[in-house]
């Protein structure tokens, strides 16, 4: 057992908290800036593409079923299937592949 | 009253996809944690407090090593600096009206998934929708966590191998929509996804971690997008 574990804990867990709490908590006026409010309307686009492709890949035991879920859960999504359908399927996809792999 | 509930129920069914992913990575942290010599309880207090992929596993690794809290301190900067990005676009889609303490409530959810589905929402972002998410998602996350680090071969392989797709689904279905009658939208997505798979690929590109990758990129397309695409007020 080491004690020193709950301090390590703590430190994490008061940087990981600040770090989301301060922007959220000193930009309380509405943005007016054209460009800054476009910036930021763009942000989570290309934070999840960025986040999803190529990570995809290898996150299942093989390759080409993680890409085959990406297809997958790309054409769902491209027929406005809810969030919970798109993501069962993908996952659903590559466990019955896998079954054959 | 009554529509804060809806939010929250809203929030717990669209959470349901978050949690189960959770639930794939957690367990494998979980299986990590007690490699790493760390209890199970203090694997759980872990994610309970912290609720962060990337920044927990690093976190491991520095447990292991003896590593000195100031360094702790600075990992954890670095690897989760992506959320104050994500802080900034919550602070414009939360209410005015909002009371100011939903503020420090909402931020203690802001991971990349919660922030993702968050950025789903049409119009303003009411908090007992986040609520509701974080209620279903922050379960699976100490659950996952509990059942790896208790036992690591639990759930087989097999299943955790499809649940790892299951927050790359939710985030594409995320993405995909808004993407299908806007061209801007289409190619800011495209170039995303093909500068990071040269970031994953590239030499000295490939050095940078995710958590850096993913802010550069964020600057740079979204920077270049807002200066050459301004998006008119609607």
């Amino acid at each position: 057992m080491n004690p020193n574990v709950y301090l390590y804990i703590l430190v994490m867990a008061v940087v990981t908290y600040l770090i989301r709490l301060l922007p959220l908590a000193f930009i309380q006026k509405e943005i007016k800036n054209t460009t800054i409010r476009s910036f930021l309307y763009y942000v989570p686009y290309v934070t999840l593409a960025v986040m999803t492709f190529p990570a995809i890949l290898t996150a299942t035991s093989n390759q080409w079923t993680g890409f085959i879920a990406f297809i997958t859960a790309i054409v769902l999504a491209y027929r406005g299937c809810s969030l919970f359908k798109v993501s069962i399927t993908a996952c659903a996809v590559v466990f019955i592949l896998e079954l054959f792999l | 009253m009554e529509g804060n509930l809806n939010y929250w129920k809203k929030g717990l069914g669209d959470g349901i996809p978050v949690a189960l992913g959770y639930l794939a990575v957690s367990f494998t942290f979980g299986i990590a944690a007690k490699e790493a010599g760390i209890s199970v309880f203090q694997a759980v207090i872990m994610s309970a407090t912290n609720l962060t992929s990337a920044g927990q596993f690093a976190a491991l690794a520095l447990i292991r090593a003896s590593s000195g809290y100031l360094e702790m301190a600075m990992t954890q900067l670095i690897i989760n600096l992506r959320y104050s990005l994500m802080s900034c676009f919550l602070s414009q889609k939360i209410s005015k009206k909002t009371r100011f303490i939903h503020r420090f409530f909402i931020a203690s959810g802001v991971t990349d998934e919660i922030f993702g589905i968050s950025t789903n929402v049409k119009g303003k972002l009411n908090p007992y929708y986040t609520y509701g998410v974080i209620s279903v998602a922050v379960p699976g996350w100490v659950l996952g966590t509990f059942l790896g680090a208790l036992s690591g071969n639990l759930l087989p392989g097999r299943v955790l191998s499809a649940l790892g797709v299951a927050l790359y689904g939710m985030f594409l279905a995320i993405i995909i929509p808004p993407a299908k009658d806007n061209k801007i939208i289409s190619g800011i997505i495209l170039v995303s996804m093909v500068l990071s798979l040269m970031f994953t690929q590239l030499p000295l590109l490939n050095k940078i971690t995710p958590g850096f990758r993913i802010i550069i990129l964020t600057l740079l397309i979204a920077g270049v997008a807002a200066i050459l695409f301004p998006v008119k007020e609607g």
